[in-house]
């Protein structure tokens, strides 16, 4: 495959930097500064102490091994980013970009949040580094992610309720984009996932393609070879494209992303931008979004607050359209048989978005052959959701 | 010429500037803002800047996200705004720009809106996320329909972005005053100032000032350094507060009066 993004951002026909003239020149600088941290070895041996001694990197690929044998099909494995500091795949990028923030020399970081995880590795990085830190978070989500939102005040970052729209993930994101624009001489805008304006869906990527990068590493190890499928829920995207980029071009390598289905396909309850979405233009990229056909972006729905946004990261879009990925989806009802499924049968609590991922990987992996190798990235732990779960059932 | 630059040198010849007043399409029906239009213009606005409301308006304060909103709420579409901006056309000669956001510009297709935009009678067209490097997508559709398409310069707009931003601008160039979304901070003249003589060097293109300016005092300020002063959020604000039973046109329009006669 091609390198992407080109110059400007671009996904072959999404992504760019569709971004109010006030935010250009901070977008422009940020580009500049990445591009300068990529050339310098020492920012990355810092960043990936950070990442061992810090964050608890590598994370595990675990074998889940009474899994595979109910199931009765392909080697399950399991990627733990569970098992990192703050509990999610999320640490990986705001270690990236908080280290950027500070060569920048930044001392206020604001970020988004819908299920509270990229708020929380927000607030523990700003904590890290002595930087001021807002998180903006829709009011419906503050409720349903209550733990998250203590755990963020703890470490001392302020919780801006957001009560806009419906209140959730796209209203926090507007929310901060408009603080941002006022902000943009002195604060740095930590987004949490590979959507934005460019640099941002690049910059995230390669932050978070440290997962693939291990899981190419482990599975070698173990099997000898590469997976033959790996599968991760896609939200905005940035810990399925964390997985599959560094395996873009081994061809052999099946890669499925996991939409929200929500209360069904049929229904306009759902976050599936990819398979229930058209092209247009939100949050400074070009990519599929939920819209009526005036092109008024349309609420997403998901019991997982993490999935719950009506666009996807850009590259994503190109993935899809290119066929270098598939993406399909799973409904809440089947997200939440899969969440109590790995509790029981692993022991092991997966947060609700991963547990998306978890639902497909059952219903393909008792088809496969079982010399198969599946991976499945287990992008965060589901203590979060234990409230949500308790008024489900 | 198209009417902006027309409306622009017969202001100039006249020694007046330029009143540009904002309004959210559809707020809170498409009727109302008929009736408001006119009603601007006979109060003293020199040009209409009717606002295309977006379901996400990122670059908008609280006082115009409402509006859209209730707009949305109420059925407007960009459709139905251009059907507007025709019904005002066989009122008036006003020069019109639309300003808004990109998607439902891209979903109801660049060059289908471009053309119908023209035979509605806009004759500008303000997106404020499509910065000089996203914006060929549809300027290559509004330049050929001879529709001006308005750049915006921001207070963090550097030296070589500004050149940039020129090359490509037409009807007059929009400045705005504040670092921060529309009408949430009151700007600093001194600043605003010398932004305009930065730009002055470069352009022959009128200079509008917008994002900040609620007050007639604020107004007089930016119009001795300005060609031309935007207010938009302190009119759309009336028109919310007169939502149930108060006369927001009236109030909107004795505002807009009042403006114009510190302009004068």
């Amino acid at each position: 495959m091609k390198m992407l993004p080109d110059q400007k951002g671009h996904f072959d026909a999404f992504g760019g930097r569709y971004a109010a003239e006030t935010l250009m020149p901070a977008l422009l600088e940020l580009e500049e500064a990445y591009a300068m941290a990529q050339k310098d070895k020492s920012f990355e041996k810092e960043f990936d102490r950070y990442r061992r001694d810090y964050a608890g990197r590598p994370t595990p690929l675990y074998f889940a091994c009474r899994m595979t044998q109910a199931l009765g099909g392909a080697r399950i494995y399991l990627k733990r980013e569970d098992l990192n500091h703050t509990g999610s795949h999320k640490i990986n990028n705001t270690l990236g970009q908080a280290l950027l923030a500070r060569r920048m020399g930044k001392k206020k970081v604001i970020a988004e949040t819908g299920a509270g995880q990229h708020g929380v590795a927000t607030a523990t990085v700003a904590a890290l580094f002595g930087m001021e830190c807002k998180i903006f978070m829709g009011e419906e989500d503050i409720r349903r992610q209550a733990p998250n939102v203590f755990r963020m005040k703890i470490l001392g970052a302020e919780v801006v309720p957001v009560q806009s729209g419906t209140a959730t993930l796209k209203d926090a994101m507007n929310e901060a984009m408009r603080y941002w624009v006022g902000s943009v001489r002195d604060t740095f805008y930590i987004i949490g996932t590979t959507a934005g304006p460019h640099p941002y869906p690049m910059m995230v990527r390669n932050f978070q393609s440290v997962i693939g990068r291990e899981v190419k590493k482990q599975t070698a190890r173990a099997e000898g070879r590469n997976p033959d499928v790996l599968v991760a829920c896609v939200g905005g995207g940035s810990n399925a494209m964390g997985l599959f980029y560094p395996f873009r071009n081994e061809k052999k390598v099946k890669m499925i992303g996991v939409e929200a289905a929500g209360r069904g396909m049929n229904t306009l309850e759902h976050s599936a931008s990819i398979n229930g979405g058209k092209i247009g233009v939100l949050h400074g990229n070009k990519t599929y979004l939920l819209q009526d056909e005036n092109g008024q972006v349309r609420d997403a729905y998901s019991i997982a607050a993490g999935l719950d946004y009506p666009g996807v990261g850009p590259e994503h879009a190109y993935f899809a359209q290119s066929g270098r990925a598939t993406y399909v989806t799973v409904t809440d009802e089947e997200a939440i048989g899969a969440f109590l499924y790995l509790s029981r049968q692993e022991g092991i609590i997966p947060a609700l978005e991963s547990s998306h991922a978890i639902a497909h990987a059952m219903k393909i992996a008792p088809k496969m052959k079982k010399r198969r190798i599946l991976v499945i990235c287990l992008s965060g732990r589901g203590d979060k959701d234990a409230r949500t779960i308790m008024e489900t059932l | 010429m198209g009417r902006i630059g027309k409306k622009f040198e017969e202001l100039r010849a006249k020694k007046e500037k330029a009143l540009i007043v904002y309004a959210t399409a559809g707020d809170p029906s498409i009727a109302a803002t008929r009736e408001l239009a006119l009603s601007l213009e006979k109060s003293g606005a020199d040009i209409l800047e009717i606002g295309v409301p977006f379901s996400d308006p990122t670059a908008d304060g609280p006082v115009i996200q409402a509006a859209s909103q209730r707009a949305i709420k109420a059925g407007t579409t960009l459709r139905g705004v251009l059907d507007l901006v025709a019904d005002i056309r066989r009122a008036s000669r006003i020069p019109i720009v639309l300003f808004g956001y990109f998607n439902p510009i891209f979903a109801y297709g660049a060059q289908k809106f471009s053309k119908a935009a023209k035979d509605a009678g806009v004759d500008g067209i303000l997106v404020v996320d499509l910065p000089p490097e996203e914006a060929g997508e549809l300027r290559v559709f509004t330049n050929a329909a001879g529709i001006d398409f308005i750049s915006l310069v921001a207070p963090t707009t550097g030296d070589d972005r500004l050149k940039a931003i020129l090359k490509a601008a037409s009807g007059f160039l929009y400045c705005i005053s504040i670092t921060g979304v529309t009408g949430t901070a009151a700007p600093k003249t001194e600043d605003i100032a010398r932004e305009i003589s930065k730009i002055r060097k470069l352009t022959k293109l009128p200079v509008a000032v917008g994002f900040g300016i609620t007050s007639a005092g604020q107004a007089r300020a930016i119009a001795r350094i300005a060609d031309g002063v935007v207010i938009g959020s302190s009119v759309v604000k009336l028109i919310g507060e007169n939502q149930n039973g108060g006369d927001g046109i009236r109030a909107a329009a004795a505002h807009v009066k009042e403006i114009k006669a510190a302009l004068l």
